[in-house]
């Protein structure tokens, strides 16, 4: 397991409740290079922190193997954490400490001498756009200033690492790319692994591989381009006139391979756009529905998202999402 | 609930903002903001933090009394007529404020009392709530232990549990995963054909591409209002080039110091997974200059698209060009 950056084999992560087992993780085996940006995503409930709290040694697993650069997550804990810089998602820097501050005092817990500081954390400030607020308090930042006070105190002992649980939540475009723009500098000057637990697909876009966690197991393990290859059929977009019954007429013609509700629009995956385009809008025409600017768009990871846990969920025979009254994957607590 | 001055008709805008504005001492927060949103209408009101979308909810909201302008909401006032506002209005945070302690039909029963529901009018109501979040059969399970895309829904069914014509919905879907988006944004929808008015913001711009219409507000100001399709058309400034190489990361830095030397004008620069994202006045214009510089670095070069910007594109170029450029 030594070349990989992480890896793991058969992991499983169990947690006894009312009594019984549950299976968080199932049997779980991922193996990231050196260098790769790693998007690890799934619904909510399906395992994605967990993982990464096994993987870190923060929780123990109940079988299989898990490493950090070839260092077991639990045998060797103190080296994995001396190679890993992690933010968790409900992440807390101490509120009055300033950014400086903040900045020693991980650099203290990481043991990193004073001298190394000097040089670090300067660098660190400048690489996070934060040298101008150094005397700030942390809790005074704003939280797209936040997320990056944490990547660079994160980042303070030179990880070779680093594993992020959703990391951008709840802050605006802005910073969010800005973000990313710091993430894809790790990756090109630095030459770091990344891997982050998202559950916004155009992040899963950015990353060089993703893997697809559906009740602990990995489903999917590709690039993102190749993942959207793998969904069969082309994708029409449009609007009905009237939305319930088109997408229960959809759901039913010839050649349509699965339907999505995409707000007041359906997209229709089919096998053949010019053959079936016309064939839709005449059923639906004879139902008196019609239908406003349709148009092939590219599938994007959020439709193959969306197709992939659907057809995992529902078994191959059901063509649409369910409506918000049915049982939805959503639902595992 | 009872002698409520009567309802606009529906050609009436549900959300009439005019030349409004909010002073914090020094600080301007709205800035001479003007916007309507017709009935029915999904608007998306978006902008970075602290750009003001907070403070204009709650103004619209009568919760916030404006330094100058005004708003309305259904014909009302929103500084004087606040309690009719109130009357016809949802709204719902990104906190989802539910208490854990108590199960689904707890919550929507406690907000139908804070609404001031008839208890025939709770009857009929609460299995609709329920039916609508898809919480038929977990009625009785407590707040605390469903997951975030039931908690979501529930918020919203709490929010709406009293029939409002207009909605706020502020950043409902944060950290909810895509198929629960996807189901929320379905609810959303399914109100707005019932004839509700749908005010949502979000820092999420796949999201923003489901509104009808959108404003961007950025630093007070309102720096774009229209289509989606409109405004991917007229407010993004530069052209996206998606590059394919042999070397992403070595294209990356080279094309880093490409924007800082600025050997070629590069607005941004981002690595998508194994693709680069380069945002140039031209895209025609500069393909050959970026082409030839990373010849020049022997990275082989596969593919270089013009690809159409994203909403986030548009956004981010919106909110970054100086006021009055717009």
């Amino acid at each position: 397991m030594g070349e990989f950056a992480i890896s793991t084999k058969d992991l499983v992560k169990e947690f006894p409740i009312d009594h019984r087992a549950m299976r968080a993780v199932d049997r779980l085996s991922l193996q990231v290079a050196p260098g790769e940006t790693y998007g690890l995503i799934g619904p909510d409930g399906a395992g994605k922190t967990t993982t990464t709290r096994v993987i870190l040694g923060l929780l123990s697993r109940t079988g299989g193997e898990s490493s950090v650069l070839g260092f077991d997550s639990m045998r060797d804990m103190y080296q994995v954490r001396e190679r890993v810089g992690y933010i968790a998602q409900q992440f807390s820097l101490p509120p009055n400490l300033t950014v400086l501050e903040n900045m020693r005092f991980f650099a203290d817990l990481h043991s990193v001498s004073v001298d190394q500081q000097s040089a670090r954390i300067p660098e660190l400030l400048a690489f996070a756009g934060l040298s101008d607020f150094r005397g700030r308090l942390a809790g005074k930042l704003s939280g797209g200033m936040k997320k990056k006070l944490a990547l660079a105190c994160c980042l303070i002992h030179e990880p070779q690492v680093v594993m992020l649980d959703e990391p951008t939540l709840g802050v605006d475009p802005v910073s969010r790319r800005e973000f990313w723009s710091l993430l894809g500098n790790l990756r090109a000057e630095k030459g770091l692994t990344i891997f982050v637990c998202t559950p916004y697909m155009d992040e899963a876009e950015r990353c060089t591989r993703v893997g697809l966690i559906y009740e602990g197991r990995l489903i999917v393990d590709d690039s993102p381009a190749h993942i959207k290859a793998t969904i069969p059929g082309h994708l029409l977009e449009f609007t009905p006139s009237v939305f319930a019954p088109a997408l229960t007429l959809c759901t039913g013609i010839d050649g349509v391979l699965e339907v999505q509700t995409y707000g007041d629009k359906l997209h229709v995956f089919v096998d053949n756009v010019p053959l079936r385009q016309p064939q839709i809008e005449a059923a639906l025409a004879s139902q008196g529905i019609s239908l406003d600017a349709p148009r092939e768009i590219e599938v994007r990871m959020e439709e193959a998202f969306i197709s992939l846990i659907r057809r995992r969920a529902q078994g191959p025979q059901q063509n649409s999402i369910p409506g918000p009254s049915s049982r939805t994957p959503g639902g595992v607590p | 609930m009872n002698a409520q001055p009567p309802l606009p008709r529906d050609s009436e805008p549900a959300i009439l903002v005019q030349d409004l504005t909010k002073r914090f001492g020094q600080f301007t927060a709205v800035d001479h903001v003007s916007f309507s949103v017709p009935s029915g209408q999904v608007f998306g009101w978006l902008g970075p933090n602290g750009a003001g979308k907070t403070t204009t909810i709650r103004m619209l909201l009568g919760l916030l009394k404006p330094t100058s302008g005004n708003a309305f909401v259904l014909g009302f006032n929103s500084a004087t007529q606040t309690k009719a506002v109130h009357a016809h209005v949802g709204y719902m945070s990104q906190q989802f404020t539910l208490y854990n302690d108590l199960t689904a039909k707890q919550n929507i029963r406690f907000y139908a009392g804070v609404q001031g529901l008839s208890s025939e009018d709770l009857r009929r109501r609460i299995p609709e709530i329920l039916h609508m979040a898809g919480l038929e059969g977990r009625e009785n399970v407590l707040t605390g232990s469903l997951s975030g895309g039931w908690k979501q829904r529930l918020a919203l069914g709490c929010a709406i549990v009293h029939h409002p014509r207009v909605v706020f919905l502020d950043e409902p879907t944060a950290g909810v995963d895509p198929i629960s988006r996807r189901q929320f944004w379905e609810l959303i929808y399914q109100m707005a054909k019932d004839g509700v008015t749908v005010l949502v913001t979000t820092h999420y711009m796949d999201e923003a591409e489901l509104c009808q219409r959108v404003g961007f507000i950025s630093g007070g100001l309102l720096v774009a209002l229209d289509s989606v399709g409109q405004l991917k058309r007229t407010k993004m400034r530069g052209q996206v080039l998606e590059i394919g190489t042999s070397d992403p990361e070595t294209a990356m830095r080279v094309l880093k110091a490409a924007q800082q030397n600025r050997r070629i004008p590069l607005d941004e620069v981002a690595l998508y997974g194994a693709q680069i994202h380069a945002v140039v006045p031209d895209a025609q214009e500069y393909r050959a200059a970026v082409q030839q510089l990373l010849s020049d670095e022997s990275i082989q070069v596969h593919s270089m698209e013009w690809i159409a910007p994203t909403l986030e594109d548009v956004f981010i170029s919106s909110v970054k060009s100086p006021p009055g450029e717009n």
